[in-house]
């Protein structure tokens, strides 16, 4: 059947009518948001202010409209987040009437650990993975919506849409259950989990259309503006506050740049753009040579290494 | 809510929106499958300078292409399956290109990993089926064929790869189309397309190779970007499972779900085939705003002009065309779970939105994937195929799997590990009255108990008289009852007033009293049934001789263990009384002996455990020992 002249047609009969590659998007995520608060006994939804979690907390008002998410969200906070950030956060939860716990690993803090001095790893693991766990552990919560995508890194390509975690939140590849056409499996035992991720089968360019598509509202951070920025290994990193202690040699410069992904400041590369517009950072991206993750310091790690942290519990 | 979230939406430009192809891709390890869907992901540019700067790097340390770009790392994820050099899992990728968004699952063709590729196959539109030029269809060629048309895959590329390793050459490219092709039509392929091409080298992937001038066909990309794929499912019947009843307040009640299937429109009659209430549909909801018409795949919320009785696991559908509903079906299974399906053992099953206990109460064939030949089977292993008849505990909506892809698949869930164990194709109800279909099954102890859901056993209850025998007996057998389980009592008493009447109280009618009552329980095991005996049965030697007619695991012995002073003391029926005045001889404990058992299977102190204790006890042995559930078959019944 195959024709080489005739496009339309072969759109219009390869889908159901009227439904494009976003709409498909849009619906299969939220019937999976309505699968967990259907099945499960506690969710949330992890909240971290970027792109994906703008995305998914906007898919969360469309699934249970006119009812609101019937979840709470839940910010993990290092200490360490870009203030617009957590203007954002606070703005969103104001507007649309939501309830945002915020958990922190208060304790790792005043011991000192900080994004500077203490070894990468370990603050990610303490400040990261050791607060998600236990704010999870403190509400009792038995299912958590993240924002992760199958094309975000090779690991994660093979991750089930609900994974299943133990009850020592260790993700294991080889105990994952297998999903079937869209049914999926919630069941749990006692101290078990899900991490469920609604976002499963979106690209990144895929995020940025529905945004503009649906006019999502996101932190500024995202669009270039003039920042105090100093360059380090290869990084450009804004100057968010007066806490970031600066080296020899080092002073901070305005230059114009734009965020691809948000994490802690110290911590998160910018990128020089003058991208002010959802549609001008569409057009940036399609003709871009680098990858989302390259401008997280976390990343740039060994092979493999995303795998090890998620069997450890990163999400 | 937000300001921004309700302001008006920008149109967007026209490539924005795309169309959708999801296709998986079976190949063995060999057959290059990684390396082509790399070099589809390299050459439609969705790489980026990073990660080409990665893959370069990559392929000079652990490259199997000796520095050359190894494409087929860009899909290779986890580093346990790098080690051992072959994919392991499912994997989603996804590309992109002017015209179409691509959804790829990656399936390995290892032979232990069929319930990946049906898996991967359960949601694609198409599948591209990898052969190497060089060998042509082989058996697993055949068995990836077979799977996706399974599960319902209608339209396959035969991606013919290494077409550089054999020169090119157009007849060994015509052979392997040929030979494939009535295998194609036999699986339900019916829509074939060969292409000739080489992933590595880039032949025929993105454009037409010069080095093919005798192929008139398409390349790869080309063809997936514009091939008509996939059922259109708005033609079919409205079908609608209730995900979320949404009730914000009193004056709103909606059924949230997503439109399996057909379309839907306000003023609709509609149906809830479990209770076969009608009601008309009101509203179509979404957050932006009532739509005039909801397709197959709209996630929506309907509100309905009548307050009827709808919950989560209901399926709507019109009126004229609703689905049947049957607690009882034929099916599909292809098995995935680490234990073996068992008879008669309970699962969880998910069909749509609604979950329901089910059991399989015969495995009518086992499919050959290799031959595609249908065999009796007695069990349905990891990675294996059959048709079983499965029991629900309450009806369900469904559609045929041939009919409806969204209505006829189901997953077994197992109710202990809570593991997905395997994914079901409803072929057809059954009624009542054709439940049984045993193939070249003769009707044996195993096939009688497996109806009855349960493995054969006595209790052998033995303890003086007064111990409280009888009453344990009796709450074991109501409690056994209750759970469904097939069961009879044999009491002393009784008996003797019926099958033993002729016998009395001598030794020798004491051994003939035990024999006959050991006979008639053998009988009743044998029938597939639990039998409870309540005999005093006071010598070793006798309840020895009745454990022997036993198979071994059968029989178990249950001591009650009252004290004589205590079963003295309670004497209800006055017989301790009568033995001490000597009007009744050889009285158990009094002027006769009892031999308590030595080793009893289940010991029952009941001057520490009270009657209900007591059960408990029991029934956890029983299950324990598997008894309540049909027997293990070995491994050697297979046919």
């Amino acid at each position: 059947m195959w024709d080489g002249t005739d496009q339309t047609e072969a759109r219009l009969a390869c889908d159901s009518p009227r439904l494009t590659h976003l709409d498909r998007l849009e619906a299969e995520s939220l019937h999976i948001l309505r699968e967990v608060v259907a099945e499960c006994e506690r969710p949330v939804m992890l909240y971290s202010i970027g792109k994906d979690s703008a995305v998914m907390l906007h898919l969360a008002m469309k699934a249970f409209y006119p009812a609101k998410p019937p979840f709470p969200l839940l910010h993990i906070a290092s200490g360490w987040d870009f203030r617009a950030m957590l203007e954002h956060r606070d703005r969103m939860a104001r507007e649309l009437g939501l309830d945002i716990l915020v958990h922190s690993n208060t304790e790792a803090a005043a011991a000192g650990v900080n994004p500077f001095d203490t070894p990468l790893t370990e603050y990610m693991r303490l400040m990261l993975t050791e607060a998600l766990k236990a704010g999870l552990h403190r509400y009792g919560f038995t299912a958590a919506f993240g924002g992760g995508r199958r094309d975000e890194e090779k690991s994660r390509a093979k991750e089930r849409i609900f994974s299943f975690r133990s009850a020592q939140h260790r993700w294991d590849p080889k105990t994952q259950r297998p999903e079937l056409w869209n049914l999926y499996n919630a069941r749990l035992h006692k101290g078990e989990s899900l991490r469920v991720f609604p976002l499963s089968n979106w690209t990144e360019m895929d995020v940025w259309r529905y945004i503009r598509r649906e006019r999502i509202p996101l932190p500024e951070l995202y669009f270039a503006r003039p920042r105090p920025v100093v360059q380090r290994e290869g990084q450009l990193i804004v100057v968010d506050d007066d806490r970031l202690p600066l080296r020899p040699g080092e002073t901070p410069v305005t230059r114009t740049v734009r965020f691809r992904t948000l994490g802690d400041y110290p911590l998160t590369g910018a990128m020089p753009s003058t991208a002010e517009t959802v549609d001008e950072i569409i057009a940036e991206m399609l003709t871009s040579d680098r990858s989302e993750r390259q401008g997280r310091v976390i990343d740039r790690d060994a092979a493999g290494s995303m795998e090890r942290k998620k069997q450890e519990g990163y999400f | 809510m937000a300001p921004d979230l309700l302001a008006e939406r920008s149109a967007p430009p026209a490539q924005a929106e795309k169309s959708l192809l999801r296709f998986i891709t079976c190949g063995s390890v060999d057959d290059g499958k990684s390396t082509l869907i790399g070099r589809l992901l390299y050459d439609s540019r969705q790489l980026l300078a990073d990660q080409v700067a990665a893959l370069e790097a990559e392929s000079r340390t652990v490259g199997a292409q000796g520095g050359a770009l190894d494409f087929a790392l860009l899909v290779d994820g986890l580093s346990a399956e790098r080690e051992q050099g072959i994919t392991i899992d499912v994997a989603y990728r996804f590309f992109e290109t002017e015209q179409r968004k691509f959804i790829v699952a990656d399936t390995p063709g290892h032979e232990q990993y069929t319930r990946n590729m049906v898996t991967g196959a359960s949601t694609a539109d198409l599948a591209v089926i990898l052969v190497d030029a060089r060998k042509g269809v082989l058996t697993q060629t055949r068995r990836h064929a077979y799977l996706v048309g399974l599960l319902g895959v209608r339209q396959a590329v035969l991606a013919v790869n290494k077409m550089d390793l054999v020169g090119f050459d157009p007849a060994v490219f015509e052979a392997i189309r040929a030979a494939f092709a009535p295998f194609a039509a036999e699986v339900g392929l019916t829509e074939v397309q060969a292409i000739p091409l080489s992933g590595l080298a880039g032949d025929n992937v993105t454009a037409p190779s010069p080095r093919t001038p005798w192929y008139e066909g398409p390349a790869l990309l080309p063809y997936l970007e514009r091939v008509k794929a996939g059922r259109d499912p708005t033609a079919l019947p409205f079908r609608f499972p209730v995900q979320w009843v949404n009730r914000p307040d009193d004056g709103f009640r909606g059924f949230a779900g997503q439109v399996a299937s057909g379309r839907v429109q306000p003023g609709d009659r509609i149906r809830v085939p479990r209770s076969g209430q009608e009601s008309t549909v009101a509203r179509i909801v979404t957050y932006d705003g009532d739509l005039a018409q909801a397709v197959a795949g709209q996630s929506v919320t309907l509100t309905l002009s009548d307050e009827i009785d709808v919950s989560r696991g209901d399926m709507l559908a019109l009126a004229a065309s609703a689905p049947e509903t049957a607690d009882q079906l034929e099916a599909t299974l292809i098995w995935m779970g680490e234990q073996p399906l068992a008879i008669g053992r309970s699962y969880w099953l998910k069909l749509g939105t609604k979950t329901v206990s089910a059991q399989a109460r015969a495995i009518t064939a086992r499919v050959n994937v290799n031959t595609l030949e249908a065999h009796a089977a007695e069990r349905l292993a990891m990675n294996e195929i059959g048709r079983a008849e499965l029991v629900l505990d309450q009806p369900v909506a469904f559609d045929a799997y041939a009919d409806n892809r969204a209505t006829g698949g189901f997953i077994l869930i197992d109710r202990l590990s809570n593991a997905t164990v395997a994914a079901g194709l409803v072929r057809q109800a059954l009624r009542r009255a054709d439940n049984i279909h045993w193939q070249a099954l003769d009707v044996d102890r195993a096939a009688r108990s497996t109806l009855k859901g349960q493995s054969p056993a006595v209790l052998w209850f033995t303890g003086l008289s007064g111990a409280g025998k009888s009453t344990i007996a009796n709450l074991v057998e109501k409690r056994l009852h209750g759970m469904g389980r097939h069961t009879y009592l044999l009491d002393g008493d009784n008996v003797r007033h019926g099958l033993n009447k002729d016998l009395g109280f001598s030794d020798a009618d004491r051994a003939e009293n035990i024999r006959r009552v050991a006979e008639v329980a053998r009988l009743m095991a044998d029938a597939g049934l639990i039998v409870l005996v309540s005999f005093i049965s006071p010598f070793r030697a006798q309840r020895q001789a009745a454990r022997a007619r036993f198979e071994p695991g059968d029989f178990l012995e249950v001591f009650v263990d009252t004290p004589l002073e205590e079963a003295e003391r309670r004497d209800s029926k006055g017989l301790y009384a009568k033995a001490r005045a000597g009007e009744i001889r050889d009285f158990t404990g009094i002027d006769s002996p009892y031999e308590p058992p030595l080793a009893p299977e289940i010991h029952v102190p009941t001057l520490s455990l009270a009657p209900e204790a007591a059960v408990e006890q029991i029934v956890a042995e029983l299950e324990l020992r598997g008894k309540l559930r049909a027997p293990d078959r070995g491994l050697d019944y297979t046919i």
